[in-house]
């Protein structure tokens, strides 16, 4: 896949720069390629959407960057991962050992991630106050006093009553809502630069995800973080980032800023997915779904993987993989439809 | 015109025990359903919405008697009259189970992974009364083609088959008996977006196609709405609002208002400022006193800052009863109007 063009004059404030990236995950029924050759980038300050329904590998490119693949099953094939670290070096993740030094380090202190089920994430025999203290205690320099006020008062950034009996409190003893506040607080304690939000409302009702989406974009504006969000929620993405990523088996197929996406969406993926989604004011309408399903990824055939649904298929994408092309500044859309060619 | 009521729901409370300690004492009860009214009629589809353990599952299953309830009667037309499902005959409550069905939200626990899709839809054929083999596998692949699926597929697994396909033959196992009545419960939750038009498409036609009865179970307020004729938003075990889907705009209680607020829209040019409900739904078992939404309710807190304080007392201390904001449309608040 054709790399997005380096834009040089913002290259400097780059946080984190993804090429070409390949994740395989191998299973008993075969190979995946759930990330098959993505690019993409994040600034700081920045945030980007990463959108894609199951299969789509947005999970995987957030487990890659953070290097918590699990080690029998997946592997990064190829590609980088450039991340720009406070000191101003620039490290290729992908180059790494995952549980090595240096990627320790990262975590946590440069790059954090909130899981989906916060449940399973926070360890259920350690209060909450201990588990923001151990990562307060491994990535700062604070004092063992400093970090038991540390953890309080991150407990009431993140919107939480009574932060001095939280912290005494164990992740049962909280609501869905108030232990995902927990996991973005242990995120939070050492100050990352980035932070991946892997589906971090899906398992919430729907007005306390609202609460929760504004406590992540308001923390992430307010410390300059840069953003990646990774949903299947396309009125998540339109209420909450900058830019967006569309994932379909493995390949990002559109790109661009949220409103470029949202008012002028190009690849038929896209254009069908949005037209499909069911909204308030859906009633009485007839709206037309995307036929067929998502095929099994282990059985896919080489070029275009939205070939099999697509209502708008060129004879040209059947077994080639279409360009990545630039329809309009910053908008990038891989199908051969705009490759000027007649079939 | 008169509704055919199909389903009367009187005063209807279901429910469970919570027991502790090493005797399994009974220390409280966990109000699923808390007095619930409601009429479902003939051919139109009921749309019941709200948050996680507001009770919704649990009073789907009360109207096909999957749960036993504590108070209050469920009535259901049988042979032309309405009876108390609890009071049904044997005979009687055979016919109730086959013209009742469900369809769950799980099409990956629903489904017996031991069993091809012709054994699973072959067993409610013979039960109910088709006797004859080759009668009953004409009937399959009837039912398979009505669900959008390939006859060939008889012989397959569950496991052979989408998250979406399987919903369609759960769907098609529901509609062996010849239903008149289908209690869908979040049928597309576990379904990606994409497949979930397909699905709910594929429900809507086969209800009109039918002139099926249908009470929709959902915690998205869109789907409800897509969905159904008539919508009952439930808080906390109770029914808040009800009206007809096409007044979704025009509905009055806070609650109701502030699950529209919280739905994130698909377009980033609507972006902006909104009022989200703080805190959460309170405890099931030790629901507040009063008006149950009143400690979250922002039309309460605009009234306290306001003049005549004295009307969120009322929020505290007398439960709402029904009001009536205009023909088919009610709601549970007391100070609706003052939110306009």
């Amino acid at each position: 896949m054709a790399a997005i063009p380096d834009r040089s004059a913002h290259q400097h404030s780059e946080l984190l720069t993804v090429r070409d990236l390949k994740t395989q995950l191998h299973t008993r029924r075969g190979t995946v390629k759930a990330v098959d050759g993505v690019s993409f980038s994040v600034r700081s300050g920045r945030s980007l959407g990463i959108v894609g329904e199951t299969g789509s590998g947005k999970s995987m490119t957030a487990y890659s960057i953070m290097r918590l693949l699990p080690a029998r099953t997946a592997r990064i094939v190829s590609g980088a991962i450039h991340y720009a670290t406070a000191d101003g070096d620039v490290v290729d993740i992908a180059g790494l050992q995952p549980f090595g030094v240096r990627m320790r380090r990262l975590r946590g202190r440069e790059i954090a991630l909130i899981f989906q089920d916060s449940l399973s994430a926070l360890n259920p025999v350690h209060t909450i106050g201990f588990q923001i203290a151990e990562n307060l205690r491994n990535n700062t320099a604070l004092t063992r006093s400093e970090v038991k006020d540390r953890a309080a008062e991150l407990l009431a950034e993140v919107g939480m009553s009574a932060p001095q009996r939280r912290i005494r409190q164990f992740p049962h003893e909280l609501s869905g809502g108030m232990r995902q506040r927990a996991l973005i607080a242990i995120a939070l304690a050492a100050q990352p630069r980035l932070l991946i939000a892997d589906e971090p409302t899906t398992a919430l009702d729907v007005t306390v995800e609202a609460q929760i989406l504004q406590l992540i974009t308001g923390l992430q504006k307010h410390h300059g973080m840069g953003l990646i969000l990774i949903t299947h929620d396309m009125g998540v993405i339109a209420q909450t980032v900058d830019a967006v990523a569309v994932m379909y088996l493995g390949d990002i197929i559109e790109y661009g800023d949220v409103s470029t996406i949202f008012a002028r969406p190009q690849h038929p993926y896209t254009v069908k997915l949005l037209e499909s989604i069911i909204e308030l004011g859906s009633r009485g309408k007839e709206l037309q779904p995307i036929e067929g399903s998502i095929p099994d990824p282990t059985t896919l055939n080489p070029g275009c993987k939205f070939y099999s649904r697509c209502p708008l298929r060129k004879q040209k994408a059947e077994g080639n993989e279409p360009p990545l092309i630039e329809v309009e500044p910053d908008h990038f859309v891989k199908c051969y439809r705009f490759d000027g060619s007649d079939y | 015109m008169k509704r055919d009521i199909l389903f009367r729901v009187e005063a209807l409370s279901t429910y469970f025990p919570i027991r502790k300690g090493i005797f399994r004492r009974v220390a409280g009860h966990v109000r699923a359903v808390d007095g619930v009214d409601l009429t479902v009629a003939r051919g139109e589809t009921l749309g019941l919405v709200g948050e996680s353990g507001c009770g919704k599952t649990t009073l789907g299953r009360s109207l096909l008697r999957l749960v036993e309830t504590t108070s209050g009667r469920i009535l259901y037309r049988l042979d032309g009259r309405m009876r108390g499902i609890d009071e049904l005959s044997r005979a009687q409550m055979r016919r109730f189970r086959s013209q009742a069905q469900i369809v769950f939200q799980n099409p990956y626990s629903s489904l017996n992974p031991t069993k091809t899709v012709s054994q699973t839809l072959d067993e409610p054929l013979r039960v109910f009364g088709m006797k004859v083999r080759h009668r009953r596998q004409e009937r399959i692949a009837e039912l398979l083609q009505a669900v959008n699926l390939r006859p060939e597929y008889m012989t397959r697994y569950p496991h052979q088959f989408s998250g979406g396909q399987r919903q369609r033959i759960a769907l098609a196992r529901s509609l062996t008996v010849d239903p008149i009545f289908l209690l869908c419960d979040e049928p597309v939750s576990a379904l990606d977006v994409s497949v979930q038009t397909q699905v709910l498409n594929l429900l809507r036609e086969i209800q009109r196609e039918r002139g099926l009865t249908m009470v929709f179970i959902a915690h998205d307020l869109k789907v409800v709405e897509y969905m159904s004729d008539v919508v009952a938003v439930m808080y906390l075990g109770r029914i808040v609002e009800r009206f007809p889907a096409d007044a979704l705009s025009r509905t009055v209680h806070p609650y109701t208002r502030a699950l529209i607020a919280a739905i994130p829209v698909a377009d980033p040019a609507r972006r902006g400022a909104k009022t989200i409900l703080t805190g959460e739904v309170p405890d099931p078992a030790n629901p507040p006193r009063g008006c149950r939404f009143h400690p979250r309710c922002p039309l309460r807190q605009a009234i306290l800052s306001g003049r005549v304080q004295a009307d969120a007392q009322r929020c505290v201390e007398e439960e709402p009863q029904w009001r009536h904001v205009a023909p088919g449309h009610h709601a549970a608040c007391h100070h609706y109007e003052h939110g306009r």
